[in-house]
């Protein structure tokens, strides 16, 4: 092994806090189809420690862990993205074949190949590891979920089809942890047969097949599995039983849309008392901190940028894990796959795919767990679409904002008999999101990625009991993720909005509020002229600035320059000013501002972390201003006309 | 597996004769028999990849000649996305993207 090898920076024994790993470990790679229970497998092997990051230029993520053999050796354990072929169709399915291939820039390729069955599902997975095997790398072949082929008297001969494919057979059971020291141990011995050099490899035979190529595999499989496979004897019908209910045109559809709403609900309500109790906690925290210092910089840097900011970064951590909780549910049960068949007509129509449909309900929370769960699309155009729209539907931070404009601006009455004019402003602002989100997709795809939308097709495995433990440990490394990588962007930023709100301060016996004279009110009024044709007064552009760091600081920030204590703990007062000094007209372009602008930097910095690169966050920015701006302006310039103004 | 009366049989209009070949995605839920042929050839319908591509997906995803297939579930708005279980597997897919898969009925 090359101790050079451009992977150190990731290498888990320059890690402080993990034991040293000998440069000479075995290194492993774990391929297998999807639903494989490949995740299951890594996380028994390695007891679920995980370094994640980003294969370098891709947005595929890179999942690494150590595993013991019982010989004590340590061996490095990568999780290579779920495929069906090597033929790569998608950015994960080349890192896999470039990772097999050894042909991946900066990744060392690995000694020995596992590849991971779902034993009761052999006839794909046979055909992938006659493609493996080509490859020439040695080859070990897990065949997990063992003890449910068992149950469903599925007898294989193990011996005879290790000596069909010419590679060892293990069975395993991940969820279990049974055969997992046989598997490594073979590993090892496997690993060991083998010299370093890949000079003394065997040749690698493998190319991309074509289609008479990937017949005749699919024969050769067919042929093993009917020497060495018995079919089983009690085969699984309950998963038949339950998609008769669960996939049913009409009833699946309405169990879908009552099971989101749990979950909506849950990632709201059970949420709110942890992130109200991390606000408080924050908030207690600056108090503290506030008593301590003396007014001045320090002070206001350590109070409003880095506490105020980490706070605004950890409180969206409950939302994120309960959301990932579901997804993750969704996923290992198998019902996943069943909800993106129920939702791909309806979400095809805009041009995205059915497994869109979970980021964009979840961006009703908050589009950073909406992006981030966007990782569920496998294609790379129809994740960046949704990506791209999450931030339009409407987030809970936009609802102090909304509540206080339309308390401010909209008339108390009741229209039509029974509706209240201000709840139907509210609807039409949530409608406002949702019908943007679809028709700024539908022009991407019709416009920008015209007639690429890849074919659809997916297995729907069979209804698994999901791992507590899986469970747990998946929904704690998505918190982990978020909290080390979002965070590293979104804290900077919250700091830098801080500053340019405090700096320069004001000069010894001014008058207005010290926001008027630092670099967001020198910026503010400098660009009040480009918002004055939609209607923004000053005050209302300089609090647009503060507001980049979260949709809701708005509030708070309209309460500083209008000179209101506690805009946030006093919005009767704040709407009350507001109401004497803004027209009708301001306040609905406002409004409509508030549907389409980028006013979130925590977005902006996901979509970063998301998409490895500057490129989307900056375009997402621009088309969200740009939309914003139309959208203002023509609510200004129609209520002026009607003479609201 | 391309013989002509296959062939026409396929855009006959009712699956009354013993021996008939259906596209995939003109099938009827419930409908089950064995897949003869997996094609590369333009029907018309736009896949966002070309022919090739979408034949080579197919036959990787288990669409492939002798497979047994029952087309069990289809979705609410214009029968569309179809679920078929594919010898022991289940797999969803769009019709459009099913035409190039033709089968032929068991006998009624």
């Amino acid at each position: 092994m090359n101790p050079a090898a451009p992977t150190r920076a990731r290498d888990p024994a320059l890690e402080p806090g993990s034991a040293p790993i000998p440069a000479g470990a075995l290194r492993i790679a774990l391929v297998g189809n999807p639903n494989s229970g490949k995740t299951a497998l890594f996380n028994a092997l390695t007891g679920g420690r995980a370094k994640v990051a980003n294969y370098a230029g891709v947005t595929v993520e890179r999942k690494e862990g150590v595993a013991h053999a019982p010989s004590g050796a340590a061996i490095k354990v990568l999780d290579l993205p779920g495929t069906y072929s090597l033929r790569a169709r998608s950015p994960d399915e080349a890192v896999t074949r470039d990772a097999v291939l050894g042909r991946l820039a900066g990744e060392v390729p690995p000694d020995v190949i596992v590849c991971v069955a779902d034993a009761t599902n052999l006839r794909l997975v046979l055909r992938l590891v006659l493609e493996l095997k080509a490859v020439g790398r040695p080859l070990v072949l897990a065949l997990n979920m063992y003890d449910i082929a068992q149950r469903l008297g599925l007898r294989i001969d193990l011996e005879g089809l290790s000596a069909a494919i010419g590679a060892p057979v293990i069975p395993t059971v991940a969820t279990r942890k049974r055969g997992i020291e046989d598997l490594l141990a073979q590993v090892e011995t496997t690993g060991r047969g083998v010299a370093p050099s890949a000079g003394d490899q065997e040749e690698n035979r493998w190319r991309e097949p074509d289609a008479t190529e990937i017949r005749e595999a699919h024969r050769h499989a067919q042929q093993i599995m009917r020497a060495h496979v018995r079919p089983p004897e009690h085969p699984d019908t309950l998963t038949g039983k339950v998609d008769s209910v669960l996939l049913h045109p009409v009833g699946g559809l309405a169990i879908l849309l009552a099971l989101l709403f749990v979950m909506f609900q849950a990632v709201f309500s059970w949420a709110k008392p942890v992130m109200d109790l991390i606000q408080t906690g924050f908030d207690a925290l600056g108090g503290e901190v506030g008593h301590l210092l003396p007014a001045g910089l320090l002070r206001s840097l350590l109070v409003d940028g880095v506490i105020a900011g980490v706070g605004s970064v950890l409180v969206f951590l409950p939302q994120i894990m309960i959301l990932f909780f579901f997804i993750i549910l969704l996923e290992d049960s198998g019902y996943m796959a069943r909800a993106a068949f129920l939702m791909d007509k309806i979400m095809g129509g805009a041009g995205l795919h059915g497994r869109a449909f979970i980021p964009l309900l979840s961006s009703f929370a908050c589009a950073i767990p909406g992006v981030m769960s966007t990782r569920v699309i496998d294609n790379r155009r129809d994740r960046l679409t949704t990506i791209l729209v999450a931030p339009l539907m409407t987030c809970s931070a936009r609802i102090p904002v909304y509540t206080l404009i339309i308390g401010a601006v909209i008339p108390q009455k009741t229209v039509l008999g029974f509706a209240s004019l201000q709840g139907l402003v509210m609807f039409g602002l949530y409608a406002a999101g949702i019908l943007s989100a679809l028709g700024v997709s539908f022009v991407i795809r019709k416009l920008f990625w015209r007639g690429l939308s890849e074919p659809f097709m997916m297995e729907l495995p069979t209804y698994k009991r999901p791992d507590p433990a899986n469970v747990a440990r998946n929904v704690l490394v998505r918190g982990q993720i978020f909290i080390s990588r979002a965070g590293r962007i979104i804290l900077p930023l919250m700091v830098v909005v801080w500053f340019i709100a405090v700096f320069p301060g004001p000069p010894a016996g001014a008058v207005g509020p010290a926001i008027d004279y630092s670099l967001a009110g020198l910026v503010g009024r400098a660009i009040q002229p480009v918002f004055a044709p939609i209607g923004f007064s000053w005050q209302m552009t300089i609090a647009l600035i503060p507001g980049l760091a979260a949709r809701e600081v708005a509030v708070a920030a309209l309460g500083t320059v209008y000179a209101v204590g506690g805009g946030e703990a006093n919005p009767a007062a704040l709407a009350a000013r507001l109401a004497h000094q803004w027209s009708l007209a301001s306040g609905l372009a406002f409004l409509a501002w508030y549907v389409f602008a980028p006013q979130c930097m925590a977005t902006l910095g996901v979509v970063k972390r998301e998409t490895n690169s500057w490129t989307w966050p900056a375009v997402m920015f621009g088309y969200m201003v740009t939309l914003a701006y139309i959208a203002a302006l023509i609510v200004y310039q129609s209520a002026a006309a009607l003479g609201w103004a | 597996m391309n013989d002509l009366s296959m062939e026409r049989a396929a855009f006959g209009s009712a699956h009354a004769d013993t021996r008939t070949v259906v596209r995939l995605s003109e099938a009827l839920l419930g409908d089950r028999g064995v897949i003869v042929d997996v094609r590369a050839e333009p029907t018309g319908e736009p896949h966002g990849v070309e022919l090739g591509e979408l034949q080579r997906r197919l036959l990787e995803f288990g669409f492939v000649e002798g497979a047994r297939i029952e087309l069990i579930h289809e979705g609410a708005i214009g029968h569309d996305p179809i679920a078929v279980k594919l010898d022991d597997m289940r797999v969803a897919l769009r019709r459009r993207d099913a035409a190039e898969v033709l089968l032929v009925l068991d006998p009624a």
